[in-house]
């Protein structure tokens, strides 16, 4: 045992802009996941059988791959292909986004499914027409429901966040490995950013309890 | 008013409605009762397209309703539905729940739904309940609320499905006395009930529903008192 905290010091602020960098991309794939997440839901539950198919396709290729492979296809071989150079940043949200989607939209779909189908009925008995029913009966019910799963899944997107060190992007988990490297010493920024992806988790979780109230305000 | 002409529908194999047809009248309050299985709720839900009729037509006012490309939203707008079980938007307080559909459907702005819908909520005896939750509610106050959110859309014709078959005993009589002074505002009121006494004392017509047949319609004193078929001698004989 020869820990010595000391040394990464001088490294802090380095490895703490890597919270920027994490958050920064995270973010935008948790929009980007939840709002594709919920059309392909919607996809899901229609009568239309070519959106359902798509959906269904698309949630079976983004689950049943490995994330990392995704992320490396867009990095990698999708400027192969096209010749198109992407940065690393826009290849993790695409990467994170689309994957994510595939798990939302089978989130939300159980979620508008356990939805009394008696809600759907008494807004179509008054004329509501399809799109304001699902935006202000259906999912707002649905979404009450599912919200643990939803966080559940934000969470695991937070923490496997730290695979895109792999293209290279600097996050947190990828300026950790650098610091190692730089004083030779793995487990002092490895822990400090074991530490701080606990900490960003642990705000979220708060973060999904205190909506999770709001939204009980009506029981 | 309302025109069914050989009204059918089928559920896989099952037939559950053999050619229903009859008229109701403009202001005409209208108790279909019958055994349980005997197609009362799915005509009722066919009169709002709720239910997609397999053939047959209906007519309300001389539009025909299960004519290919039609309108939904455009004839339910005109159609207020009261169901057994409420289904209020349990995440909207009682006013939100009556002032949605018109602000959504009818496009009233905030106030003039707010001012609706205090009007209505006053009328069914709730108004120390306006911001309340559904779920702090009794069933008949539900019920009430629900109809109050069905009548905030102004309709001409109001459908009831077995609208005090999910309350207690105790709750029935507030929400049939609801009924009751709708009905003398001269509303079309279509209700499907197990209620006889309520048939007998407020309905213009009864139609008596049977394996999905109309078996016998008409004037309730007659039809309580002196069947004409067996079938509806034996319904009464076993409820009364």
């Amino acid at each position: 045992m020869n820990l010595d905290f000391n040394q990464i010091v001088p490294y802090i602020p380095f490895i703490l802009e890597g919270i920027v960098a994490t958050l920064k991309f995270v973010s935008i794939s948790i929009i980007v996941g939840f709002i594709l997440g919920t059309l392909l839901a919607i996809c899901k539950i229609t009568k239309v059988p070519l959106l359902k198919w798509i959906a269904d396709a698309y949630t079976s290729i983004f689950r049943g791959t490995p994330l990392i492979l995704q992320l490396m296809i867009i990095y990698f071989a999708v400027p192969q292909l096209t010749g198109l150079d992407i940065t690393a940043f826009v290849s993790a949200v695409l990467a994170f986004g689309l994957n994510s989607a595939a798990y939302v939209s089978e989130i939300i779909r159980a979620g508008i499914m356990a939805v009394d189908k008696g809600q759907t009925e008494a807004a179509e008995a008054l004329g509501v027409p399809y799109k304001s029913m699902m935006l202000n009966i259906i999912l707002p019910q649905a979404f009450k429901n599912i919200l643990p799963a939803l966080m559940n899944e934000f969470i695991t997107l937070t923490k496997e966040s730290a695979i895109v060190s792999t293209i290279g992007y600097l996050d947190l988990m990828r300026r950790a490995q650098i610091v190692g490297a730089d004083i030779y010493r793995n487990f002092e920024p490895l822990l400090f950013a074991g530490l701080i992806y606990w900490v960003m988790v642990f705000i979220l979780t708060k973060i999904g309890g205190l909506v999770e109230r709001r939204m009980r305000q009506s029981d | 008013m309302i025109n069914t002409s050989n009204l059918s529908k089928t559920f896989g194999k099952n037939e559950v409605l053999k050619g229903i047809s009859t008229t109701i009248k403009h202001g005409e309050v209208v108790a279909v009762i019958g055994p349980s299985g005997s197609g009362k709720s799915t005509f009722l839900r066919c009169l709002n397209l709720l239910e997609q009729p397999t053939s047959g037509e209906i007519h309300i006012n001389d539009i025909n309703i299960t004519a290919g490309k039609v309108d939904k939203l455009k004839i339910r707008k005109n159609i207020g539905m009261v169901f057994q079980h409420f289904h209020l938007f349990p995440h909207m307080t009682v006013l939100e729940n009556v002032t949605y559909a018109p602000q959504k459907v009818k496009n009233l702005s905030k106030q003039e739904a707010n001012r609706l819908g205090k009007e209505l909520i006053a009328k069914v005896g709730l108004t120390d309940k306006e911001d309340a939750y559904p779920n702090r509610l009794s069933g008949g106050q539900k019920q009430r609320v629900a109809i109050a959110r069905a009548l905030a859309m102004e309709p001409e014709i109001m459908l009831f499905d077995e609208p005090t078959s999910a309350l207690d005993p105790e709750m029935v009589k507030e929400v049939l006395d609801v009924m009751k002074d709708l009905a003398t505002t001269g509303m079309t009121m279509v209700i499907v009930t197990h209620e006889m006494n309520f048939a007998k004392e407020v309905a213009d017509k009864v139609l008596f529903l049977d394996g999905g047949v109309l078996m016998e319609e008409g004037d309730p004193k007659e039809f309580f008192t002196e069947p004409k078929t067996s079938r509806a001698k034996d319904f009464l004989d076993k409820v009364l």
